[in-house]
């Protein structure tokens, strides 16, 4: 298990490096940010002296091995725009965006799991169809649309919820939350429901296939010769079967949401790190876009370590293999 | 008095390929303690019996006739919910392969547990109390650990063991068991056998002991019917049918086992294989394959028998003299 950890996490790294080469480059090539941090009718001078205090002035290579030297240091780096450094900028933008995954992820837990026991169970039946085509909706209309219809029905006609910004904030544990407070919570519904309803398809998907073939097992039908009610078929026999796939997927879908809520956060004006992100991309903000890409390589990394951890928990078979080597 | 009675029993299975008559007119009946053992190749139609029986046939199979009585009421006209509440409780099941009974993310505590609290409205300690004394009835050594245990953490034998103790739970009045030695190996088996004799014995318990193999019912069973092709062809005491088979297959069953002062011989093999069940021939099923066969047998099915008072019998070219038929 330990050696498989540390292979794990020595894979992470050579990622880390392959990222930060690729995206320091990348933006490097985009375009000299001098441009758009100084005035138009600054002196040659003036950004002759700009260029020399980002250190602009020294070749690609030179400007990449500091920013290696300092990144191994724990610094990647100020933000041209704000002055502070990335990372602080980036965490103080990450708890909207953690608390709106958060949701999204039990939004597309509750309705995709359900829908797709159900659906399996009823494979043969028009329920059972109704859920699977309801569900190609779900994963082919386009994040962007779904959430301009969402403001459209709720917000606009209905009036129920409001359509962008992020509400009443409250401290906890040292980070501004909204989902803790009534009014908060009020704000993320809408996007979070945009967040997950492609996951919840997927979902749905996925414990459909799931359920069906549990429900063709022997121990489901051993369970129905020991006179076990269906309903308790469903949630302990099946459930506890088909949530190992499901949790390796949202796993990964948790990052991608964490990381890739740039349209939504965009749509709903969302003040999260995707925000930050596209902002960042359109100021030319290198540290920022730069420490924004490593820390989302680090979520991934550490989310795949906690599925790993979920697993040998749902399946004790995982859990011996694992005492064993 | 009979505990079960199955009457003219027809399961069909309605596939793209036509109607499979995988239990075509079945009747037998148990009495209270009673062992019967079901005889027959794969494919014959036993297991499905078995499941008819307990109403678990799974689509596109169906029972089209025929009448299931137990201790009185027709399984057939019972709801769901009232066959639920008999199953696991007045009628228990045991499976084939034991590495697939089991849930394997659910440990021991739960599955059998739920196996009590389905049926009666007792505390979890009370259930869990059954499950340990069930456990320690089918020879589990430390069953209170046990309990806590995974299904990957037994032995086949042992978790063929925890189904039984499971089928043992409500103390049920007749169990049906679906080869549930096939999987094991020999030294199990005939541990099982014994054990599982035992406790029929001392409970009351009618068993059906559905099997492919003549041996292991030969010293188990009370009664037994063997099955060719959805119909059963012949039935009696165990002893009788045993010494003096009547039927061609059954003997053909008998000559295919391997036994003691036999060595050197050759073992008779029935010619043939099992019939592809949605083609059967028009008259006798195993008329392709029979020794005595005659036109009568190609051109029309023989009738059910009955002759020595306690045996019957499908065919029109018995091995032994019909007398006294009653």
């Amino acid at each position: 298990m330990l050696v498989f950890l540390l292979r794990r996490l020595a894979q992470s790294v050579f990622v880390l490096i392959a990222m930060m080469i690729v995206v320091f480059f990348g933006v490097y090539m985009i375009g000299n940010p001098i441009d758009i941090l100084i005035s138009p009718d600054a002196t040659p001078a003036e950004i002759a002296e700009t260029m020399t205090r980002f250190g602009f002035d020294e070749p690609a290579y030179m400007q990449f091995l500091k920013f290696v030297g300092n990144a191994l240091q724990g610094d990647l780096g100020r933000s041209f725009v704000h002055g502070e450094s990335a990372v602080t900028l980036i965490l103080s933008y990450m708890p909207a965006t953690l608390e709106l995954a958060a949701l999204g992820l039990f939004f597309s837990v509750a309705i995709g799991v359900p829908l797709g026991v159900y659906a399996g169970y009823k494979a043969d039946r028009w329920q059972g169809r109704a859920i699977m085509t309801g569900s190609i909706f779900g994963f082919s209309l386009p994040n962007f649309w779904v959430g301009m219809l969402l403001i459209l029905i709720f917000a606009v006609e209905l009036r129920w919820l409001p359509s962008t910004g992020r509400g009443e904030t409250v401290e906890v544990l040292g980070m501004r939350l909204s989902i803790f407070s009534e009014n908060g919570l009020k704000y993320m519904i809408l996007p979070a429901l945009t967040l997950a309803l492609y996951k919840a398809s997927l979902v749905t998907r996925l414990a459909r296939a799931g359920t069906q073939e549990a429900l063709m097992q022997d121990y489901v039908k051993f369970a129905r010769a020991k006179g076990v009610s269906e309903t308790r078929i469903l949630l302990v026999h099946v459930l506890k079967n088909i949530m190992i796939p499901i949790i390796t997927v949202l796993g990964l879908e948790l990052g991608s949401m964490i990381a890739f809520a740039v349209v939504t956060e965009t749509v709903f004006a969302w003040p999260g790190m995707g925000k930050l992100l596209i902002d960042s991309i359109l100021t030319l903000d290198r540290p920022v876009i730069v420490a924004y890409l490593m820390m989302t390589v680090i979520i991934f990394i550490f989310i795949n370590f906690t599925v790993d951890v979920i697993y040998t928990l749902l399946d004790p078979r995982v859990r011996v293999k694992g005492e064993a080597s | 008095m009979s505990i079960l009675d199955v009457r003219d029993l027809q399961t069909h299975f309605f596939t793209d390929a036509g109607v499979v008559k995988a239990v075509d007119g079945v009747s037998f009946s148990l009495s209270a303690g009673e062992v019967l053992g079901l005889v027959g190749e794969s494919g014959s139609g036993k297991s499905v019996t078995g499941f008819s029986i307990l109403r678990l046939v799974d689509a596109p199979g169906r029972v089209v006739g025929g009448q299931i009585n137990f201790k009185g009421q027709d399984l057939a006209k019972l709801s769901d919910r009232e066959m639920r509440a008999l199953r696991g409780n007045r009628i228990a099941m045991i499976f084939q392969d034991p590495m697939m009974t089991l849930n394997p993310v659910l440990r021991i505590e739960t599955q059998m547990v739920e196996a009590v609290r389905a049926h009666d409205r007792v505390s979890h300690k009370a259930a869990r109390d059954r499950a340990i004394s069930a456990l320690a009835k089918v020879g589990i050594p430390s069953p209170t650990e046990r309990l806590a245990a995974y299904p990957h953490q037994f032995s086949g034998g042992m978790r063929q063991r925890v189904a039984i103790a499971i089928a043992l739970l409500n103390g049920p009045d007749l169990i049906v068991a679906d080869e549930p030695t096939t999987a094991l190996d020999v030294t199990i088996q005939s541990q099982i056998l014994a054990e599982v004799q035992q406790l029929a014995r001392e409970t009351g318990t009618a068993l059906i002991w559905i099997t492919h193999d003549l041996a292991v019912v030969a010293g188990l069973a009370d009664n037994i019917s063997v099955m060719y092709a959805g119909r059963i062809v012949e039935s009696g005491p165990t002893d009788a049918v045993l010494t003096a088979p009547a039927h061609p297959y059954t003997q053909g069953l008998l000559g295919s086992i391997p036994g003691h002062g036999r060595r050197g011989e050759r073992l008779t093999q029935i010619p043939g294989m099992a019939p592809n069940m949605a083609r059967l021939p028009d008259g006798c099923a195993f008329a392709p394959r029979c020794a005595r066969v005659s036109d009568t047998c190609r051109s029309s099915a023989p009738e059910i028998t009955t002759f020595d008072g306690r045996r019957s019998l499908r065919c029109f070219h018995p091995l032994v003299p019909m007398t006294s038929s009653a």
